[in-house]
C-alpha cells in the first residue's frame, strides 16, 4: 500500500504582518488604457480573461488613456471630484463627532470614495441601490441632503428614521438607497429580487447591489448570483474589495479563486474588475454594466480593486493587524489626488482652485453640521419621544404595543 | 485569587480547555490572529497554533456547519459568532442538525460543540449588536443555553460548556464584558478588578450547567434574572426597598427549576426579567413552571418585566430595555397586589 502523507490544514494569511514592510507585489496591475472595451452585448465567455485583469484609465501622469476613456467631459469630471472631496470632508467631521461623544459609531470610506461617487453618476433616477454601510458616496452624489445624513448619524429629533439604526444605516427610497441592514450580505439577493420585480413588471429600472469583499463569504452572496444568473436580472453586482474585513484579510473569503470577480464565472455573469481608485474607469466601467443591464442582457458582476485606508470602524484599530505604511504602500494611490491631477493636467482646474474648493466643501460640511446639531446630538440637546419606538412595527399598533407603550408612559 | 473582566476569564477558560483537550479548537471571524472583536480568544493562535485557533471567512452558517462536521469526526469545537444578532444565517445549522444529531442518529453520531456569541445591549450598538436572542434556542430540543453574568460564572460554565458532550449555546453579555453595571443607565460601570465576582480561580473549575445561585438574600419576592439584568435586579431591590430574593439562572436550558420553586415557596411571589422582548419571551417559561409548582403558595400574580415588543432601537436603548425603575415598579406592586 502506498504510504499517505498526513494531512494538513491550509490557513491562508497576509504577505505582512504588523512590524513588516507592506508588499503589494501579489497585486498585479496592467497600465492604463491596456484592456479591451467589449461591446455591451458581449457574450460573458468572450471576457473571461477580464475578471483577473483590471480596467484603468488614468496613468501615472493623469492623462486619460485608452478604449475605456471619455465617459465624462471635463465639468462632469470636475463634479465628481467635488463629490468625493464632500464624501471626504464629511467623513473626517463625522469622525470628529463621535470622538467628541456626538454620536455612538462611525464609518469612513476613506481611499474609496470613488466608487459609490462614480457609480451613482451611472444610474438614472428610479433605480435602486442596496448599499452596504460604506457606499455614503451614493447619497451625498446622489445630492441627498447632508443635514439629513448627520440627523440620522446623531439620532436626533430631524433624524428621518427616529434614532432607531445605528449611525450610517441610512435610507432612503427617494435617492435610490434601500434601508441599510448591519447583517452582512442580506441586501445583496434583495437588491436581485428587486431588479427580478422590475423585469416582472416590464419596468426601465435597474438595480445596484452592494457587498464588500469579507461579505461575499456569506451564502446571500451566492445566493444572489445564482437567482440573477438564472433570470437574468437587471442589475450590477458590486464587490468592494478593499483588502480588509476588519482584521481579516481579502484572501480568506477568496479561497483558492483567482479573483473575487471570477466568482461570476460559474454563474456565467460577465465579470470585471476595475480600479477603485480610478474616478474615471469607475464610471466608465459602471455606465458599460448599467447600460448592459438595461438592455435586459442581464447581471455584471464588478470587483473594485481598493483599500480601505481608515479603520474598520471606530471601535477598530488596525494597527494591530496590519503594518501601519501600509495604507501609503498601495499602488493605486488616492482616488481624490488622481483625479485632480487629471483635472490640471487638462487645464480644467488648479491647486490654488483644488484648495479653494476644499475651503468651500468644509464650509458647507460645517454649517450643515451646525445645523444638524441645533436639532439634537445623541447625548445632548432635544430628544426624539420614546413613542417612536413603539411606530412603524406594524402598519397599526397591535393591543400589546399600545399597552406597553402606555405602560411606558407615553 | 487574580481579578479579571470577564472578557480575560473567557480568554482563560479556552486556554485551559485547549491546554487539557486537544481536541479543542476554536474559530470564527477574526477570531484568530486579532483574536476577535472583543478579544476573548487573543493569543490562542500564537499559544495552540493555527490547526487550533484561526479566522474564518465571514459565514455563520459555514462556521457552525464545518464545526458539526468537526465535531462528528471527534473534534470539540468552540466556535465564536461575532455578535449574536448574526447567528440568524447559522441557524438552520444550529436548530435542524446539530440540536438533533445525537437522536436522529440513536446516539451514533453527538455534536460535543459550543457556541459563542455576545449578546444583549446597553453600549449603543443599534438593532443588530444588541439583541438577546436566548428564547429562540431555549425552544429548541437537544440544546443548552448558558448566559453568565460575572467573571467567575463565565470561566466556570465556559469550560463547562466546552466539556459537555452536548450543542450548548453560550450568551455572552456584552454589557458586562469589561464590568458590571450598577443598573443604572448614567453612572458609570464599576471595573471587575473592584468587584467581589471579578475574582477567578486560576487553572480548572466549573461551574455546573444547569444550576442557578441565590445573588441576594430577601424573603418578600424572588426576581428571575440572568446575564445583565441580574444587576438591575440588585439595583431595583434596594430602590424599592423590597425585600427581594434576585436568583441568577446562569443556565436556562436545562433550567434549576429546584432553587426557583424552593425559592417562590419561600418568598410567595415572583417576579421575571429580562432584556428580550416580552411576548414569547423567555419570561413565559418561567411563568408558566412557577405558576405550575408553586401555585398555591403565591400570593400575588406573578410578573414580567421585559424589553418591548419591538426591533431594538438606537437613540432609546434605555427606555427599551428594563432598568431598575421599571422594576422596583414591579417589585412594589406585587407587594401590594
Ligand atoms: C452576518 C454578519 N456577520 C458578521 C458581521 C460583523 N461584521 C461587520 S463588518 C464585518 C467585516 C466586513 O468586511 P467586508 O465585507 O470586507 O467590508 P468592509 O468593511 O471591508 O467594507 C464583519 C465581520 C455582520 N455585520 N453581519
Amino acid at each position: 500500500m502506498a504510504e499517505t502523507a498526513p494531512l494538513r490544514l491550509n490557513v491562508p494569511e497576509p504577505e505582512v504582518r504588523p512590524g513588516g514592510k507592506p508588499d503589494f507585489s501579489n497585486v498585479k496591475i496592467p497600465k492604463a488604457g491596456t484592456v479591451d472595451r467589449p461591446p455591451v452585448d458581449v457574450a460573458p465567455a468572450d471576457i473571461r480573461d477580464m475578471a483577473y485583469s483590471i480596467i484603468r484609465v488614468l496613468n501615472r501622469k493623469g492623462e486619460a488613456v485608452g478604449p475605456w476613456s471619455g465617459t465624462l467631459t471635463p465639468e462632469e469630471a470636475l463634479s465628481g471630484l467635488r463629490d468625493m472631496m464632500r464624501v471626504r470632508a464629511f467623513d473626517r467631521r463625522m469622525l470628529m463627532a463621535q470622538r467628541q461623544g456626538k454620536t455612538s459609531f462611525y464609518m469612513q470610506c476613506l481611499g474609496e470614495e470613488a466608487i459609490a461617487c462614480a457609480f451613482r453618476k451611472a444610474m438614472e433616477d428610479g433605480d435602486m441601490n442596496f448599499p452596504t454601510y460604506r457606499q455614503q458616496g451614493l447619497l451625498i452624489a446622489g445630492g441627498y441632503p447632508m443635514v439629513d445624513m448627520m440627523n440620522q448619524i446623531y439620532s436626533n429629533t430631524h433624524d428621518p428614521i427616529k434614532g432607531r439604526q445605528l449611525p450610517v444605516m441610512y435610507s432612503s427610497k427617494s435617492h435610490g438607497f434601500f434601508t441599510i441592514s448591519g447583517n452582512l450580505a442580506t441586501q445583496f439577493v434583495q437588491a436581485v429580487g428587486w431588479a427580478m420585480a422590475s423585469a416582472i413588471r416590464h419596468d426601465t429600472k435597474i438595480a445596484a447591489a452592494w457587498i464588500g469583499d469579507g461579505s461575499t463569504a456569506e451564502s446571500d452572496f451566492h445566493a444572489g448570483l445564482v437567482f440573477a444568473s438564472t433570470y437574468k436580472a437587471p442589475v450590477v453586482l458590486n464587490i468592494v474589495n478593499n483588502q480588509w474585513a476588519i482584521s481579516t484579510f481579502q484572501g480568506i473569503a477568496r479561497g483558492g479563486s483567482g479573483t473575487f470577480a471570477a466568482r461570476g464565472h460559474g454563474f456565467g455573469i460577465p465579470s470585471l474588475r476595475v480600479d477603485g481608485n480610478d474616478y474615471l474607469a469607475v464610471h466608465a466601467v459602471a455606465k458599460w454594466a448599467t447600460e448592459r443591464a438595461r438592455k435586459n442582457l442581464g447581471p455584471v458582476l464588478v470587483e473594485y480593486v481598493t483599500y480601505r485606508a481608515a479603520a474598520h470602524s471606530t471601535s477598530d484599530d488596525p494597527s494591530a493587524y496590519r503594518p501601519k505604511e501600509e495604507t501609503d504602500a498601495w499602488p493605486l494611490g488616492d482616488p481624490v489626488e488622481r483625479l485632480k491631477n487629471h483635472l490640471v493636467a487638462v487645464g480644467a482646474w488648479s491647486p490654488e482652485r483644488h484648495k479653494q474648493a476644499e475651503a468651500e466643501i468644509d464650509a458647507e460640511v460645517l454649517a450643515a453640521q451646525k445645523q444638524a446639531e441645533s436639532y439634537g446630538t445623541l447625548h445632548s440637546g432635544p430628544k426624539a419621544s420614546p413613542r417612536d419606538i413603539f411606530e412603524d412595527v406594524y402598519d397599526t399598533m397591535p393591543p400589546n404595543l399600545r399597552r406597553q407603550r402606555q405602560e411606558a408612559g407615553y | 485569587m487574580p481579578r479579571m473582566t470577564m472578557i480575560e476569564a473567557i480568554r482563560d477558560a479556552h486556554v485551559v480547555a485547549m491546554e487539557r483537550d486537544e481536541n479543542v479548537v476554536v474559530f470564527g471571524e477574526d477570531v484568530g490572529y486579532f483574536g476577535g472583536v472583543f478579544r476573548c480568544t487573543q493569543g490562542l493562535q500564537e499559544k495552540f497554533g493555527k490547526d487550533r485557533c484561526f479566522d474564518s471567512p465571514i459565514n455563520e452558517a459555514g462556521i457552525v456547519g464545518t464545526a458539526i462536521g468537526m465535531a462528528a469526526y471527534g473534534l470539540r469545537p468552540c466556535v465564536e459568532i461575532q455578535f449574536a444578532d448574526y447567528v440568524y444565517p447559522a441557524y438552520d445549522q444550529i436548530v435542524s442538525e446539530a440540536a438533533r444529531i445525537r437522536h436522529r442518529s440513536a446516539g451514533d453520531f453527538t455534536c460535543p460543540l459550543t457556541v459563542r456569541m455576545p449578546t444583549g445591549g446597553g453600549i449603543f450598538g443599534g438593532q443588530t449588536h444588541s439583541q438577546s436572542p436566548e428564547a429562540l434556542f431555549t425552544h429548541v430540543s437537544g440544546l443548552k443555553v448558558v448566559m453568565p453574568s460575572n467573571p467567575h460564572d463565565a470561566k466556570g460554565l465556559l469550560i463547562a460548556s466546552i466539556e459537555d458532550e452536548n450543542p450548548v449555546i453560550f450568551l455572552e453579555p456584552k454589557r458586562l464584558y469589561n464590568g458590571p453595571f450598577d443598573g443604572h443607565h448614567d453612572k458609570p460601570i464599576i471595573p471587575w478588578s473592584k468587584h467581589p465576582l471579578g475574582e477567578v480561580p486560576a487553572g480548572h473549575y466549573t461551574v455546573p450547567l444547569g444550576k442557578a445561585v441565590v445573588r441576594r438574600e430577601g424573603s418578600a419576592v424572588t426576581v428571575l434574572a440572568y446575564g445583565t439584568m441580574v444587576y438591575v435586579a440588585e439595583a431595583a431591590a434596594e430602590e424599592s426597598g423590597v425585600d427581594a430574593e434576585v436568583i441568577d439562572l446562569r443556565t436556562l436550558h436545562p433550567l434549576d427549576l429546584e432553587t426557583i420553586v424552593a425559592s417562590v415557596k419561600k418568598t410567595g411571589r415572583c417576579v421575571i426579567v429580562h432584556e428580550a422582548t416580552l411576548t414569547s419571551g423567555f419570561g413565559a417559561e418561567l411563568a408558566a413552571l412557577v405558576q405550575e409548582h408553586c401555585f398555591y403558595h403565591l400570593e400575588a400574580p406573578i410578573r414580567r418585566v421585559a424589553g418591548w415588543d419591538t426591533p431594538y432601537p438606537h437613540a432609546q436603548e434605555w427606555t427599551y430595555f428594563p432598568g431598575p425603575a421599571r422594576l422596583a415598579a414591579a417589585l412594589t406592586d406585587v407587594m401590594e397586589g
